[in-house]
């Protein structure tokens, strides 16, 4: 753990991205192989599984440390995090280890299935001999939630360096499902678990999904119309369909395997050459029209799909892009080529296959887009996507080529009514609030948000809090009703699970409305004329 | 009879005595335990702290009618006796003990109990009701013994110096900037901010053993010094000032920097932890050594704090007081005053 504890507190020592990826690649070269391949494991989100549980955790350092338990949750409520608290309140280490971080990952994984006593003694055993930095990343190993700061383009890059490989190529083999029990850090870098011809042939990989940048602003700064295509930026879930020999697979943009969870697009496999892959988006679909988000969502959490979900909110695959045709990468070719070959390739499928091309938005000038964009919201899109004719299909966000062009979100001005602190870097802090609208003489909640305000606004709030506290419920504080914020959002759906009888997509803390009073918020009846005006 | 110290809006006061210990408003009288500004505030009629203190004191305060008093001298006031005891927090810092036929309350101010080598070393004061800070009142506050924290700063700033680049390092002008330049192993020069010279050169002209050290003047920048250390206030971190450092690596010394929230929060890649407040181990180690049974717990993390003590056996209560804490731009306002 020691070499790993050094490179983590490299990364976490410091702000400037220069550092961050000196260290990781020092850590490339010199690290022992299946600890790199762990590390890369770790920071592209391949967690190991979890073999204790928070509960036990917490209940299993206050006594190690000696501590009641109330007094353990005072202070984790103060760090926020529950790895570094027990870090800090366990006593100093009585020996000491330097079990490598495959071996700690290994240890790990013996103790699942064991009794909580043999866990338990396990676990103490191990705390007892790891000083508080190497303690905290054991306790991250346990929990699962590693977040280092280190984005994976930052450890792709290192690791190009590290190995003399080619970026993109190092990209496009880190994705899909590889672990590190099914693979080592040689073939994953050098590609040699790859089985037919180049880089493409390697069973179900997804590409890098290339990805779009805010348009702030209007489009008028893009140059020329004539160079740009215009589609609906849908509001489903992005998704890569990939047929190669021997596999069929559905990846999400988090790179998750969901095939499984969209069985109706099976049948796909009988028609797709072999040798292709789609890019698009996943949308629940009515007659004619997708449906709202809020009838995808059941699919997201499930391994399996109930029979009354496929018959209510069919999945169908708005397909966008052409990465693979016939085992060949296609993605340095420009998009009006990659969607010329996508348009001939669905005409030939039969037209009830749940895919269909994402169609163009026609435009000759950006006035008369604009005008289309003003409509996103009954075509049931968030916007318009902008792209580039002559561009090619890049690895990740690469501005320039790519743009979102979204609707300005709606808003209503709400109070705040609970507020709960934050965790990792606000832990300390009240950024999470419950917001209320106005129905007769009741406040009714009717959406959270934690984004959108500044550091000092929060800690500004946060003060507030401390002062205006009217009751606690564990980490939630009943407010006052008194400060008011523009609430922003991008959809509105029916929900009977909750009181205000609906949910909110998005939603986000515009700003903070000092000039307001609670007298000057809007009313939960204007709210559902909203959602019936827009889903009529 | 009347309790030997009472609790007021203008801070603790001792009827007997008719003096107010660090008040926050203007009194005619008041017992200041050191020189840092929470506790040493503008507007009294006399103030009274340890010889060792008064020069910052006067320093910061200007003109006042002041005087000084040796650790360990006993004081007859009113129908009160006082007495100053070393609180090891920064240099002249006193823990203020007072005594009523035989009943002894100590108000600690700020304290640390390990030795710095520079502060007063913290002495334990037998008494039977203890006023206690717990800035620092949670378990997981345990500072690293001050050699291990030295080398790490010492290390850094190395590291910087070998890349030709100088090391800004963050700490309070008064105490913690004076500790790190007695504690850190020599190794190139030690540049300071002007609020944190002015207070050095006192210090120093009371024999307080500190290193040479230069003004930071237009003139002097990353070019003339390329591996010094530059010690500076917090404020002046990413600030204007700063700027002369060109690729300089900045740091933050400070016990808030115990916690990565904080750390991420303000954006500060390297923070050393170095607190001139008792950790939780500290705390707990200092009242027991008082041996009372009276506990008050004043600023910090007073609500579990005083939870805590009454699990313990102590009868304990907590003080509300105006005492900030000198690192508290920095510091996690959710629970800091619960």
């Amino acid at each position: 753990m020691k070499a790993f504890a050094t490179l983590f507190a490299a990364l976490d020592g410091t702000t400037k991205t220069g550092a961050k990826l000196a260290a990781l690649t020092h850590y490339f070269q010199t690290a022992p192989e299946a600890d790199r391949l762990w590390t890369i494991a770790l920071l592209s989100g391949r967690r190991p599984k979890r073999s204790v549980n928070a509960t036990e955790l917490r209940l299993w350092a206050a006594e190690a440390a000696h501590l009641p338990l109330w007094l353990f949750e005072e202070a984790y409520a103060v760090t926020g995090d529950l790895a570094e608290t027990i870090a800090h309140i366990l006593p100093p280490p009585a020996t000491a280890s330097d079990r490598s971080l495959t071996a700690t990952i290994t240890f790990l994984a013996s103790l699942t299935g064991h009794p909580p006593e043999a866990r338990r003694a396990a676990i103490f055993a191990a705390w007892n001999e790891l000083v508080p930095t190497e303690r905290f990343l054991f306790n991250k190993l346990l929990t699962g939630g590693f977040r280092m700061g280190v984005s994976q383009g930052l450890m792709t890059r290192a690791l190009a360096t590290a190995t003399g490989q080619d970026e993109a190529t190092l990209a496009h083999r880190l994705m899909g499902d590889w672990s590190p029990q099914t693979t080592t850090f040689a073939a994953l870098t050098a590609g040699a678990g790859d089985t037919g011809t180049g880089d493409t042939g390697a069973g179900s990989r997804p590409y890098p999904f290339a990805l779009a940048a805010q348009l702030e602003g209007g489009p008028e700064t893009l140059g020329d119309p004539a160079d740009w295509r215009a589609e609906w930026k849908w509001d489903g879930i992005r998704g890569q369909l990939v047929h190669r020999a021997g596999a069929f697979a559905l990846w999400s943009r988090g790179e998750e395997l969901v095939t499984d969870r969209f069985p109706e697009f099976a049948p796909l496999a009988d028609f797709l050459p072999q040798g292709t892959v789609v890019d698009g988006e996943i949308l629940a679909w009515g007659s004619n029209r997708p449906l709202p988000f809020a009838q995808l969502q059941p699919r997201i959490g499930r391994k399996t799909v109930p029979k009354k979900l496929l018959t209510e909110a069919p999945a169908r695959l708005l397909a966008y892009d052409l990465l693979e045709e016939n085992g060949q990468d296609l993605r340095p070719l420009p998009y009006d080529t990659r969607r010329a070959r996508l348009a001939a390739l669905l005409a030939d499928l039969p037209p009830t296959l749940p895919i269909a091309l994402s169609l163009d938005v026609p435009f000759t000038d950006w006035a008369s887009l604009s005008e289309t964009r003003a409509t996103s919201r009954s075509e049931m899109a968030e916007g318009i996507m902008l792209k580039r004719a002559a561009s090619p299909y890049h690895v990740g966000r690469k501005r320039g080529d790519w743009w979102k062009w979204k609707l300005d979100p709606w808003s209503v001005d709400a109070v705040m009514i609970y507020a709960q602190s934050g965790h990792g870097r606000r832990a300390g802090l009240f950024t999470d609030f419950t917001f209320a609208l106005r129905d007769g003489n009741d406040l009714v909640p009717f959406t959270k948000a934690y984004s959108g305000l500044t550091d000092a606004e929060f800690a500004e709030i946060t003060r507030w809090v401390g002062k205006n506290t009217l009751e606690r419920f564990g980490p939630v504080r009943r407010v006052t009703p008194e400060l008011v914020f523009e609430i922003a959002f991008e959809g509105i759906q029916k929900s009977p699970r909750h009181k205000s009888g609906l949910a909110l997509r998005f939603p986000r803390m515009a700003r903070w409305r000092r000039d307001k009073g609670v007298d000057g918020i809007d009313t939960l009846a204007s709210l559902h004329a909203l959602l019936t005006a827009t889903s009529g | 009879m009347t309790a030997l110290l009472t609790f007021t809006d203008r801070g603790i006061y001792c009827p007997d005595g008719d003096f107010f210990i660090d008040p926050w408003r203007p009194v005619p009288r008041a017992l200041v335990t050191h020189g840092h500004s929470d506790h040493a505030r503008r507007g009294h009629g006399q103030y009274l702290c340890t010889h060792q203190a008064l020069p910052v004191i006067r320093h910061r305060l200007g003109e006042i009618t002041a005087s000084g008093i040796a650790y360990g001298e006993r004081r007859r006031i009113g129908g009160v006796t006082v007495s100053f005891h070393p609180a090891g927090h920064v240099p002249g810092s006193a823990q203020i003990r007072v005594e009523r036929a035989g009943e002894v309350w100590v108000v600690s101010g700020d304290y640390k109990t390990e030795a710095d080598g520079l502060a007063e070393a913290f002495d334990p004061v037998p008494c039977h009701a203890f006023i206690t800070e717990c800035t620092f009142g949670l378990p997981v506050f345990r500072w690293q013994p001050q050699a291990q924290v030295m080398a790490g700063i010492g290390a850094w700033w190395a590291a910087n110096a070998a890349l030709g680049r100088p090391s800004i390092i963050g700490a309070y002008s008064f105490g913690k900037a004076q500790r790190l330049m007695a504690g850190l192993t020599p190794q190139g020069p030690i540049l300071t901010h002007g609020a944190v010279e002015d207070v050095t050169t006192i210090l120093r002209s009371q024999g307080y053993a500190l290193p040479e050290t230069t003004r930071v003047t237009p003139g002097i920048d990353a070019r003339s010094h390329p591996g010094a250390l530059v010690i500076a206030p917090p404020s002046a971190l990413g600030s204007v000032w700063a700027r002369r450092f060109q690729n300089a690596d900045e740091a933050f010394a400070s016990g808030w920097m115990a916690l990565r929230g904080i750390r991420r929060r303000r954006a500060l890649g390297t923070g050393f932890t170095v607190s001139d407040h008792a950790d939780w181990d500290g705390l707990n180690t200092a009242i027991r050594a008082t041996g009372c049974e009276r506990v008050f717990v004043t600023h910090g993390y007073t609500g579990p704090f005083r939870r805590w003590l009454a699990e313990q056996g102590y009868d304990a209560g907590i003080v509300e007081t105006a005492y900030g804490d000198e690192e508290e731009e920095t510091a996690p306002v959710a629970e800091a005053h619960p």
